[in-house]
């Protein structure tokens, strides 16, 4: 007999172990999407980073968030996955 | 869900539930030998004293209210006459001629009065209906349930889970969020919407067990269950205020009666400590956002400094028959109640205490509206402007309405964009070169809300800056009209 018993207030999302898909193991000819998520400066910044990948023989593809507020539209992840092999994005500020 | 009991079948005959500290009972008690002997099989459940119809082969002593519970008693003494299993009779207290026609013995309690109403049956004392609907019924909760070891302290239980925000909570007990629900018509299994980051569905009891948390009491569910709603509301942008690394969080507003009625507190102290409703309803809006959404600190609320307003902020506006309250200028009408959330930072405060006509109030107000976000930025934040009611009195006795003095703020606060360039005054921070020349209103077109809240004494007001992102962009203000 327990003492008490307590309703879960979450959403009850046990947590899941996801394995990281796998490093590619050489570059060449995949694509790279570099996602601007719309926050000020941050397209300086991912120019400089676009340039260095390019250099590199990569293709980049570029997109843009409408908002950093949000989530992406799920229109453009789709776009991205389908597009890509790769994508880098930055996180807040 | 575990498996639960089910409802006991009852055998044919007169059943007879009854507690010795009703007085009704004790009346009828000579009378139960003779319905045994007289009445064909006679079951007599007590609720309390097991000396009641001792010597009766059919008394049963239900002091756990097992039976009561599942013959639905409400009153003592219930007489019931069950036919193939089936309830074909009932009634309750002494009723003689209830009595005699569902025995049968007509001559059943001659001398005793024709009428004593009986009393509450013991499954309703105050908290029990919930202990026993838990014990022995089918709660509809669909929570999962988590078992404490015998040595565990529920608060610390809480905290080791994650579910608090730093704060001790209520430990959510089926009973407390059975409790809970009583404070709505709606269905635990409704869903609100899916709550963000994690855009889990947000049910009802989901709700109600975070308001067991946050320490609401029922009454205050439909207010919080509107707060919720509200921050569902897309133009809200529930997520980016959530994620945002500015300050910002949830603001509560509440108009109307409904807000009055469970004493959310509108005067001395409006914003600030002591009051259970603002503390608790706005707390629970975080609980849900924190427990269902899954939006905590450091995950993905990203703010650099965040607010002591991310615990709870909610309050009432102080409604003047003079000046329109913020939900009728939103649209609904004075007897509607709603909730106002507003992407609200901190509290400034505005001390001009030498102002006696609006024109000189207003300035004051303006100037110190112009340090939102930054004195060199426009048009990034709102802002929400409550008015004392000594500041407030100023305007009123100069016949000037909530609407006048927006204009008038309006006014004052396009400003000439030269002053607040980048660059200008050694300030890197500032306007892009090309509003050179131009006039800029300091917030955009229905940016600045008014509200009218605080204690009767102090020419104070205060400004409550919004998210820098505010508008279509980041947050726009929503409301939400109070139902059940």
């Amino acid at each position: 007999m327990t003492s008490l018993t307590l309703l879960d207030p979450t959403a009850e999302r046990s947590p899941v172990a996801r394995a990281l898909t796998p490093r590619p193991a050489d570059l060449t000819g995949l694509a790279v999407a570099v996602l601007d998520i719309s926050k000020a400066r941050g397209n300086v910044f991912l120019d400089k980073l676009s340039a260095l990948l390019e250099a590199q023989g990569l293709r980049v593809n570029r997109y843009k968030k409408p908002t950093f507020t949000r989530p992406a539209p799920t229109a453009l992840r789709q776009q991205i996955a389908a597009e890509n092999q790769l994508v880098i994005e930055g996180l807040a500020d | 869900m575990r498996t639960l009991p089910t409802s006991p079948t009852w055998p044919d005959g007169l059943i007879v539930v009854a507690k010795r500290e009703c007085p009704t009972c004790t009346l009828v008690e000579p009378l139960l030998a003779t319905l045994a002997r007289g009445a064909g099989p006679l079951t007599v459940y007590v609720q309390d004293d097991p000396a009641y119809a001792a010597g009766l082969p059919g008394q049963v002593l239900d002091d756990a209210l097992e039976q009561s519970f599942h013959l639905g008693i409400e009153f003592v003494p219930t007489l019931i006459r069950m036919q193939g299993g089936l309830e074909v009779a009932r009634t309750h207290g002494w009723h003689q001629g209830d009595w005699r026609s569902i025995s049968g013995l007509g001559q059943l309690g001659e001398g005793l009065p024709a009428l004593r109403p009986g009393c509450a049956s013991k499954t309703l004392d105050p908290g029990m209906a919930e202990e026993l609907a838990v014990r022995y019924g089918r709660t509809g909760l669909a929570s999962r349930q988590i078992d404490l070891g015998d040595a565990e302290d529920a608060i610390e239980a809480c905290f080791d889970r994650g579910w608090t925000d730093g704060l001790p909570v209520v430990p959510p007990t089926p009973q407390r969020v059975l409790r809970m629900l009583a404070g709505t018509t709606r269905a635990p299994a409704e869903v609100l919407g899916l709550m963000p980051p994690d855009l889990a569905p947000c049910t009802v009891e989901k709700v109600a067990v975070n308001a067991v948390m946050a320490g609401c009491k029922p009454e205050y569910l439909p207010l919080v269950l509107a707060a919720v709603e509200a921050a569902l509301i897309e133009e809200f942008g529930m997520h980016g205020v959530l994620c945002t690394t500015m300050f910002c969080g949830p603001v509560l507003i509440v108009n109307g009666p409904l807000g009055r009625s469970v004493g959310v507190n509108s005067g001395v102290n409006a914003l600030g400590q002591g009051h259970r409703a603002n503390a608790s309803i706005g707390r629970a809006l975080q609980l849900v956002i924190r427990n269902v959404g899954g939006g905590r600190p450091g995950e993905v609320d990203r703010a650099t400094l965040g607010t002591p307003g991310k615990y709870s902020f909610c309050f009432a506006e102080a409604e003047d028959s003079a000046w329109l309250p913020l939900s009728v200028e939103r649209g609904y009408s004075r007897e509607a109640s709603t909730v106002t959330l507003f992407a609200g930072e901190g509290v400034q405060g505005v001390v001009d205490q030498k102002s006696r006509t609006p024109q000189s109030l207003a300035k004051s107000f303006a100037a110190c509206l112009r340090v939102v976000d930054h004195p060199k930025l426009a048009m990034a934040g709102d802002a929400l402007l409550v008015v004392s009611p000594d500041h407030c009195r100023v305007f009123l006795d100069a016949g000037w309405s909530k609407a006048r003095l927006l204009d008038e703020l309006t006014r004052l606060l396009l400003l000439p964009a030269d002053a607040m360039l980048a660059g200008a005054d050694g300030i890197a921070e500032g306007l892009p070169a090309a509003m050179a020349g131009k006039q800029v209103p300091k917030f955009r077109p229905g940016g600045l809300l008014i509200v009218r809240a605080g204690g009767s004494a102090g020419l104070f007001s205060a400004i409550i800056a919004g998210w820098a992102a505010s508008g279509p962009v980041g947050s726009i203000p929503v409301s939400k009209e109070i139902t059940a």
